[in-house]
């Protein structure tokens, strides 16, 4: 299945990013599920790992629970979870793959120096290997333009 | 009677309910019930020995509960079970 982003919402992940640098960031997002996922709004959420947060990110389980109520609030798919990779590829590491959960999208944003990289995303396979999904711009207008993303 | 509520990636395997209600008075008898009703729940929630995952949390309130150590904790009519998956990663 394909996801498409909004730019602001593209942006908001990699400006999120980008000002964690050098720590990881995370945040959820929300949209529609249909053909393929539409994300509309993305949530930046603190990172609430203890001590190094320069290659761990963890979501507390109040901040989940408040975006499950949010996404039933505004009749959305709470459709995954994005977190940044510093100095790193947006690849998921074994350790992103041990603890993921099957549905979610799993946003990476590889940070470089500082600056947003590339951003790709990955979802669990039945087999609980992540597979990658392609991702796209879409503006969500009335019509559709579509454009392959730059990563 | 008490609830388990669903999270998202989890409705998948129960026909997009976002809840189960149980007429169990336990929580180990209400998880027994719920992962008989959908099987499918089974290997993303538990273990081999039967045990919640530990990347998986179950909260009564605040309170964090688990079945292996609180499985007798009786629920009553408003208890509200809910899966919380712990969201966390890195490089």
């Amino acid at each position: 299945m394909a996801l498409e982003i909004s730019t602001d919402a593209l942006k908001k992940m990699q400006a999120h990013a980008e000002r964690d640098y050098p720590n990881e960031c995370c945040g959820f997002f929300y949209g529609l599920e249909g053909e393929s996922r539409q994300v509309r709004i993305v949530h930046e959420v603190e990172n609430a790992k203890e001590g190094d947060q320069s290659n761990r990110f963890q979501i507390s389980p109040k901040d989940y629970q408040k975006a499950e109520k949010y996404a039933i609030d505004h009749d959305l798919d709470l459709l995954g979870v994005y977190h940044s990779h510093p100095d790193h590829p947006a690849e998921p590491s074994e350790h992103d793959r041990k603890v993921a959960m099957p549905w979610f999208s799993y946003i990476i944003i590889s940070v470089q120096d500082g600056e947003a990289a590339s951003t790709r995303s990955w979802r669990l396979s039945d087999e609980r290997q992540f597979e990658e999904e392609p991702v796209s711009i879409n503006e969500f207008s009335t019509r559709k333009t579509p454009q392959n993303l730059e990563i | 009677m008490a609830k388990i509520i669903i999270p998202t990636p989890l409705r998948k395997y129960t026909d997009q309910n976002r809840a189960f209600e149980t007429d169990k008075e336990t929580l180990s008898d209400a998880i027994r019930q719920f992962v008989d009703e959908y099987p499918e729940v089974k290997d993303n929630l538990l273990d081999e020995e039967g045990s919640v995952r530990s990347y998986i949390k179950l909260y009564i309130g605040d309170e964090e509960v688990n079945p292996a150590k609180n499985g007798s904790r009786e629920l009553n009519e408003d208890t509200e079970v809910s899966i919380i998956p712990a969201i966390a990663g890195g490089k």
